[in-house]
Order: structure tokens, then C-alpha cells, then sequence
């Protein structure tokens, strides 16, 4: 591809900000990866630790969550975990929903949600370490 | 600004499906459906949180037959989003991404790893829950 016809397919916008045509430059991207590395070893770390409460009684459960370390990585997973699937969902939203309101209005809906449940979480965590 | 024909993506039906699609559409998938599984640890947490009659709630869905099923679907989905993740981040990098790792006429590792990330994917998860089931079965005692 020459550069002429490259030049021709950015926006002007583009050329002014050093962003891309979707407004927001790399940022989604890096971020997107950055949760994902976190995830890699804290996902095989909440797979251990609920491999090892399975059958466990509630007085077990909630002393495995208040243990320091535990309710430290679980604030750390919880965080990573919502902000990577809401990042996930905006994507497949974008690329899937092609009616403007709609779009809009699931997009708020996932930032909503995706929110309120790693709140919900951080809550639980803070309760049960804290008691 | 002037309007000019943008080229559009090819229709998917030109393309014979060979596995790196395979793991772009399984990776979407599991990634949803892992959402659906952040909301389940939010309810164990809540449940835990709150007193036992809820966690016994929260315990009795995951041992029914339709929650260990969910369970060990939750657990695949984990591990090849997992597996499939740390190989899209080696190629985000650029690596094993060269024209001769695509050629099926050399040594295709480009299609090589993306299977070795689904059996990969598929063992860890029988050796999770044969596990699992092994110790609910007597190894507990």
C-alpha cells in the first residue's frame, strides 16, 4: 500500500489528534492486556483456593477469605476480573449491537453492572476480613 | 471532509476454517460466559458475607447436578481463556507470528499452538476434577 492511499484512508481528526478514527487510541488495547497479565496468575490462584473450600463449612469458608493474603489478592482479582470482562463485553457490544440506542444503552448497562457486582464483592471481602 | 470507499472485511464464507478461528470464536464465547461466572463468585462472596443460611444456598447450587455442570463448563472456559490469553499476548508481542509460522507447507507452529491450547485447555480440566471427584470419594477420609 502506498503511503498516498494510506494518508487517504485517516480521518483528519486523526492526523490532528494521533488518535484513530474510534477516539480513544490505544488506551482500551493496553489496558485490556495490562488486566490480562494480572489475571494469568490471580485466576490459577481463585482456582486453587476454591478447589481447596469445596465441601468446606461456612465458618471455614469465611476464615479462608479473611486471611490477609487472601482477602488482599481477592480485592486484586476482583478488581482485574470486572474491569477485563467489562472491557470484553464493550467490544462484542461494539462489534455485535448496531442500533445506536441500543449500543448505547447496553454499554452503560455492562459499566453499570460490572461496577455494582465488583462493589458487591469488594463489600463482601471487606465485611468478612474486618469482622 | 470527503467521503471515500473504506475497504470492508471479506466475507467469513471465503475462508476455510482452520484453528486460529476456532480459538477467536471460543475465546469471545468463554469470555461471556466467564462473565455470567464473575457474577456466580459474587454471590458466593455476598453469600459468605452474609450468615449461613445463605452461603447454604449459595453451596447447594454449586453441588446440584446443574451447578457442578456449570462448574466444570466455568472451569473450561477459565482454563482455555486462560491458555488462549497467554498465547494472544505471546502473538500481541510478536511472536510465533511469522509468515513461514502460517505456512501449512512448513512447519505450521502458528496452527501447532493454537491446538496444543485446546488439549492443554481440555487436560487441565479433567485433571481439576478428576481430582475433585477423587478426594470427594474417599480421599477426604
Amino acid at each position: 500500500m502506498s503511503a498516498t492511499q494510506n494518508d487517504a484512508l485517516r480521518t483528519p481528526l486523526k492526523n490532528v489528534r494521533g488518535l484513530g478514527s474510534a477516539q480513544s487510541g490505544v488506551r482500551h488495547w493496553w489496558l485490556q492486556r495490562i488486566t490480562a497479565v494480572a489475571l494469568v496468575p490471580l485466576s490459577l490462584w481463585l482456582l486453587w483456593l476454591c478447589a481447596g473450600l469445596v465441601h468446606a463449612d461456612y465458618a471455614t469458608v469465611r476464615a479462608a477469605i479473611a486471611e490477609p493474603v487472601h482477602a488482599v489478592l481477592l480485592v486484586a482479582l476482583v478488581v482485574s476480573l470486572f474491569w477485563h470482562g467489562a472491557l470484553g463485553l464493550q467490544v462484542i457490544i461494539e462489534d455485535y449491537v448496531h442500533s445506536r440506542w441500543q449500543e448505547i444503552t447496553l454499554q452503560i448497562l455492562v459499566r453499570f453492572g460490572a461496577f455494582l457486582a465488583a462493589v458487591a464483592c469488594l463489600f463482601a471481602i471487606a465485611r468478612i476480613a474486618l469482622h | 471532509m470527503n467521503q471515500i470507499a473504506r475497504p470492508l472485511s471479506p466475507h467469513l464464507g471465503i475462508y476455510r476454517w482452520r484453528v486460529n478461528m476456532w480459538q477467536s470464536v471460543l475465546h469471545r464465547l468463554t469470555g461471556l460466559f466467564l462473565c455470567l461466572g464473575a457474577l456466580l463468585l459474587t454471590w458466593g462472596l455476598i453469600a459468605a458475607a452474609t450468615d449461613p443460611y445463605a452461603w447454604e444456598a449459595f453451596a447447594g447450587f454449586c453441588a446440584s447436578g446443574l451447578g457442578v455442570a456449570l462448574l466444570i463448563a466455568w472451569t473450561w472456559a477459565l482454563l482455555f481463556h486462560l491458555c488462549n490469553g497467554i498465547q494472544h499476548l505471546f502473538r500481541d508481542a510478536g511472536m510465533g507470528y511469522d509468515a513461514a509460522q502460517r505456512d501449512h507447507s512448513r512447519t505450521p507452529s502458528y496452527f501447532a499452538t493454537g491446538w496444543i491450547v485446546i488439549a492443554v485447555s481440555v487436560v487441565l480440566t479433567a485433571l481439576v476434577w478428576i481430582g475433585l471427584f477423587a478426594r470427594a470419594s474417599g480421599g477426604a477420609a
